[in-house]
């Protein structure tokens, strides 16, 4: 009896109690605060870089048919498997700082993916956008090192699916030129401060290039930053731009005749 | 304050239920477009680059 008494005063008191007090505000302002933070994180995480990638592409793609002046919805031919030796590649000159100079095209990242490449590794004018090219390293098809970078997590995370790759996987730069092949070899995990992946003979400092290397920088564990993950990839050949895309990737450049 | 709320709007309470959903989309919203990126860009990027220090 004694229990029910003491709960139905309880209630009683309770009824009693003022409506809003400030620790009930507090409360609520703090759950408010807990469900903004998961929605942030939701948005980084996810929504952003949907968002972020499309963007990336569309922006590629419209930069490979201005590069090809296909834009009349032609269908670009892709080159033949058996052609010419297209002799050495094609090397430009290193563009101005967070210039949209190339595309990376990696067929194991999806079949659409191509992703524009900037001169530079600067935060948020570049890496904010897409790859990087690290100032101070070749330029593509060059005798020597092009090392590329983006993240892994956020922004897009052009190079999230990065332990995919598999070897003998191909990987394309694109430009103006044409396309150059590389083709993905090995992954390497270095400290942050692991400048000497960027070499012209990675890791060997002060050696004289004969081979063409292409390596791709990103952050390691994925969402951390304690360690880098590295992939190289080795020149293969590559494709004059008037004699057509080579057939692997030629649904990415159909796309681009198309839109 | 979410109660109080709920007793001082002059609604049935299936149109409550409206103006609240209304209101947290509004919210969201507004936190896409206009706060996360700026939270975004404050907050330290997980860095990709390989750097001399």
């Amino acid at each position: 009896m004694t229990v029910e008494l003491s709960r139905v005063e309880r209630r009683r008191a309770e009824r009693r109690r003022p409506r809003v007090t400030v620790v009930g505000v507090l409360g609520e302002l703090l759950i408010t605060g807990g469900v903004l933070v998961m929605a942030f994180l939701g948005w980084q995480l996810w929504l952003n870089n949907v968002i972020s990638s499309s963007e990336q592409k569309t922006e590629a793609t419209q930069a490979s048919e201005q590069w090809s002046m296909s834009d009349k919805g032609e269908a670009v031919t892709p080159a033949p498997v058996e052609r010419a030796d297209p002799g050495a590649p094609q090397v430009d000159i290193a563009p101005g700082n967070a210039e949209h100079f190339a595309n990376v095209i990696i067929p194991r990242f999806g079949a659409d993916y191509t992703i524009p490449i900037r001169e530079g590794v600067g935060v948020k004018d570049v890496l904010a956008y897409g790859v990087g090219h690290y100032p101070d390293t070749q330029m593509p098809g060059d005798v020597g090192n092009v090392a590329l970078a983006a993240h892994r997590t956020g922004w897009g995370e052009p190079f999230r699916k990065i332990v995919d790759l598999q070897v003998g996987d191909n990987i394309y730069v694109e430009t103006e030129a044409g396309w150059y092949q590389y083709v993905y070899r090995s992954l390497e995990y270095v400290m942050p401060t692991g400048v000497g992946v960027l070499n012209p003979v990675p890791q060997v400092a002060d050696a004289v290039p004969t081979d063409r290397i292409l390596t791709l920088t990103s952050c390691n564990p994925i969402t951390t930053a304690a360690e880098r993950i590295i992939a190289y990839a080795v020149y293969e050949t590559w494709y004059p731009r008037a004699g057509g895309p080579p057939a692997e990737i030629a649904a990415v450049a159909q796309v681009a005749a198309a839109g | 304050m979410y109660g109080a709320l709920w007793r001082v709007l002059p609604f049935p309470a299936w149109l409550k239920v409206i103006v609240f959903v209304v209101l947290a989309a509004a919210v969201l919203t507004a936190c896409v477009l206009w706060v996360f990126p700026v939270i975004n860009d404050l907050t330290a990027p997980i860095d990709a680059t390989v750097e001399g220090g």
